[in-house]
């Protein structure tokens, strides 16, 4: 703690800075298309399409190839890494097709989680393991207790992918909420993980996209989700600032703060924008330039709704306030799709729906698919002391 | 980390809330006039007045006896512990001639330094002991807001992570304490502006140190909300031979608190160290027209940097009583509009000349 032994030099830091700003560029938010293949798999199931790579790709090719409506609303997309290297129909790389639009090519670079010993059932995340391309499952498989748990060749990987095309990267780690959990093993150990994927990635040129998970399952009410998020933000940034983390170049994915899936009382999107915002303003330091929300088990027009909600949310917020929306920009495409060709362009135009309305939310100008104006909604702000 | 026990109830929240906010009101700053008997002698011996209580008592009332508009640029004062108790001529006691101003009465609470076995002379901070009962009994004889100073030094091989780590959970433990018993507690953690370093060593100490403040405020439950935070600016060394700019002072100091202060702390009110008036005035003023976002209010916690001019004026005489408060509501008046961004320093009109001298010799 006595001397500094700077991490970046003042042309990288800038290089970082302006990346993550261009990523929430006001208006402008995330697509997460990086479901890895067992993910995809599900997603792919649920339309009765089978998980080929080909399916994959021309799944992918309908969201990348939305016109340039989505320039004014994506600011970036996180691709998983088969994805990287895919092309369209006409032999351009996706990641080419991206940045001529405009947006910023991320790329998720966890490889899921690994239990830990002697917690309630609790896990840490790792980083992909150099020549793991498909056919891996994704998170939350038992069976990885062997493989090796952490940060593996993770620069390397880092360098490879700026030279292909990525500026940014995304690490997700995973929290739950019941009994005994978070532990204060879970939540240093994810922090710390958290940490080190950002400094390595920022020694790379990739901004790190920071996600420390709170699942929503569970019973539990809004005020133990705000506890819970509180404490595992603060000791994220504690983190952060122990490895030397330039925080103006990084960004956040949380959970929005919500109750639990099956908790018995219901919110409004105020009261889950005031516990959300309250939680980021006590545990976020302003030099964060956004905030890119993840939508959990969120449906798409919940998911925008909260957003806005929060982008009119009565308490000042030093940083923006987007989406990185997986499933909430993508349901309404994929259903539209059910693997025929023919559903392509009105599959995109689904996406690009969605698209243009979390824009809008990011702004606090999304007025809602049609019930509830501007105006009752604001009435139902509680008194921010309760927070 | 699992389940939350509410350390305050909402209505306990919205009070302490509403103190910090009064304290740091748009162009409001804090006076310091809590000189323990020991310190106070110091500015005493310098204009040759005996260190009586009667001398302090009479100085003391020169500063709350000022015309009520103090109060459009003090939101709040921090007494010394007699002094909460001394009266004016009048019979008055202190905290109701000022609170009737509409200014908020604060109590120093720590009881000074201890060492650190093993370390390379460094502190720690007395004053836990019965502080629930003091803050309590404060409480009821007028105090709203506590102030509780840490220090921390600069040389290769401090601080220390122990003296850090020590400091912050005792500022810690001060805060949760003082909440609990309705007083807005202002968490000071002073690294001294001793030795030869520079701008950038001080401004990586001053983050490591306030990244370690806020993480304990966070694991002892403290009401962000209802806490002022009271830091050094980041500044050069005393002895350290390259000078520095306000505006690089400004953009050190902003840089750091943005990457470690949450949002939600009302405001910062910086202590004046050994800064001259004019620097502490010059150098919050930078801060407030600095060309970062600030979600937090800027502004100042002086005390000598409030009270040289008027200590000088009154040189123990009471005659002098209206120069020396003549020469302390020019300093509010002027440190009100530094933390607005409004002070027009004498002598230099230019904004435009002021503005070149935003260094980007090294970035924050």
């Amino acid at each position: 703690m006595t001397h500094q032994y700077p991490a970046l030099t003042a042309e990288q830091k800038k290089e970082l800075s302006d990346i993550a700003l261009r990523i929430v560029a006001p208006g402008k938010g995330i697509l997460a298309a990086d479901e890895s293949v067992g993910h995809m798999a599900k997603r792919l199931n649920q339309i009765g399409v089978e998980n080929t790579e080909e399916n994959r790709r021309l799944y992918r090719q309908i969201l990348f190839s939305a016109d340039s409506r989505v320039k004014k609303c994506i600011g970036g997309v996180i691709f998983f890494h088969e994805t990287m290297y895919q092309k369209a129909d006409d032999g351009t790389p996706f990641v080419q097709m991206i940045k001529d639009k405009g947006i910023v090519v991320g790329i998720k670079v966890d490889k899921g989680v690994v239990p830990l010993a002697g917690t309630d059932g609790e896990t840490t995340t790792q980083g992909r393991w150099s020549g793991c391309g498909v056919g891996a499952a994704g998170f939350g498989a038992a069976g990885l207790t062997r493989c090796p748990a952490g940060l593996d060749g993770l620069s390397e990987r880092c360098a490879q992918y700026k030279k292909d095309g990525a500026d940014f990267a995304k690490w997700r780690c995973v929290l739950k909420i019941s009994d005994n959990t978070p532990s204060a093993l879970a939540i240093m150990e994810n922090a710390n993980v958290l940490a080190r994927y950002a400094s390595i990635c920022q020694q790379n040129g990739i901004v790190p996209i920071v996600e420390p998970e709170i699942l929503p399952d569970g019973d539990h009410d809004l005020k133990r989700c705000q506890y819970v998020t509180e404490k595992v933000l603060a000791a994220v940034y504690k983190a952060l600032s122990d490895h030397h983390v330039y925080l103006e170049g990084t960004l956040l994915k949380p959970n929005m703060v919500t109750p639990g899936h099956s908790c018995p009382t219901k919110y409004s999107p105020e009261e889950i924008a005031m516990a959300t915002v309250t939680a980021l303003r006590r545990t976020v330091p302003p030099a964060v330039p956004g905030v890119t929300f993840l939508s959990g088990g969120q449906s798409e027009e919940e998911a925008s709704i909260n957003l806005n909600a929060i982008n009119t949310c009565p308490l000042v917020r030093p940083w923006a306030l987007t989406f990185s929306y997986g499933r909430a920009l993508q349901a309404s495409a994929l259903s539209a799709w059910r693997g025929q060709r023919d559903n392509a362009t009105a599959a995109t135009e689904e996406f690009v729906k969605r698209a243009e309305v979390n824009g809008l939310a990011a702004l606090g100008q999304y007025e809602g698919s049609g019930d509830d104006s501007g105006a009752a909604g604001q009435s139902l702000y509680v008194a921010n002391h309760a927070y | 980390m699992t389940h939350q026990f509410p350390a305050l109830t909402p209505e306990q929240k919205k009070a302490l809330s509403d103190i910090a906010q009064r304290i740091v009101a748009s162009g409001k700053g804090i006076l310091a006039a809590d000189e323990s008997v020991g310190t106070m002698g110091n500015r005493l011996q310098r204009i040759n007045v005996e260190n009586t209580e009667e001398n302090r008592r009479a100085f003391r009332e020169i500063l709350f006896s000022s015309d009520a508009s103090i109060n459009q640029s003090i939101g709040g004062v921090i007494l010394f512990h007699e002094t909460l108790y001394q009266k004016d001529s009048s019979g008055k006691p202190f905290p109701a001639l000022i609170k009737e101003k509409g200014i908020v009465v604060g109590i120093k609470l720590d009881k000074g330094t201890a060492p650190l076995a093993g370390t390379n002379g460094e502190t720690t901070i007395q004053g836990l002991d019965g502080l629930a009962e003091r803050c309590a009994q404060y409480k009821k004889d007028g105090a709203d807001f506590g102030k509780w100073r840490a220090v921390l030094k600069i040389t290769s091989t401090t601080p220390s992570q122990l003296a850090i780590q020590e400091n912050a959970n005792t500022l810690a433990r001060y805060a949760s304490i003082c909440q609990q018993h309705g007083l807005v507690p202002i968490v000071e953690p002073e690294i001294l502006p001793d030795g030869d370093h520079d701008l950038q060593r001080c401004q990586y100490v001053t983050e490591k140190v306030l990244a370690a403040v806020y993480k304990a405020l966070n694991d002892h439950h403290v009401y962000l909300e209802g806490t002022l935070l009271k830091p050094n600016m980041v500044t050069a060394g005393h002895s350290c031979p390259k000078k520095y700019t306000p505006q690089d002072v400004a953009m050190a100091t902003v840089t750091t608190l943005l990457r470690t202060v949450p949002a939600a702390v009302p405001g910062i009110c910086f202590l004046s160290g050994g800064q001259s008036e004019e620097e502490a005035s010059v150098n919050l003023n930078a801060m407030n027209q600095c060309p970062l976002p600030k979600p937090w209010k800027l502004t100042f916690s002086y005390g000598r940097a409030l009270q040289a001019s008027a200590l000088a004026a009154w040189v123990g005489k009471s005659e002098n009583k209206k120069a020396a408060q003549e020469a302390f509501r020019k300093r509010a008046q002027i440190n009100g509009l530094a933390c607005r961004g409004q002070y027009v320093v004498s002598g230099k009109t230019d904004t435009a000349a002021m503005q070149s001298l935003f260094t980007a010799s090294y970035t924050y």
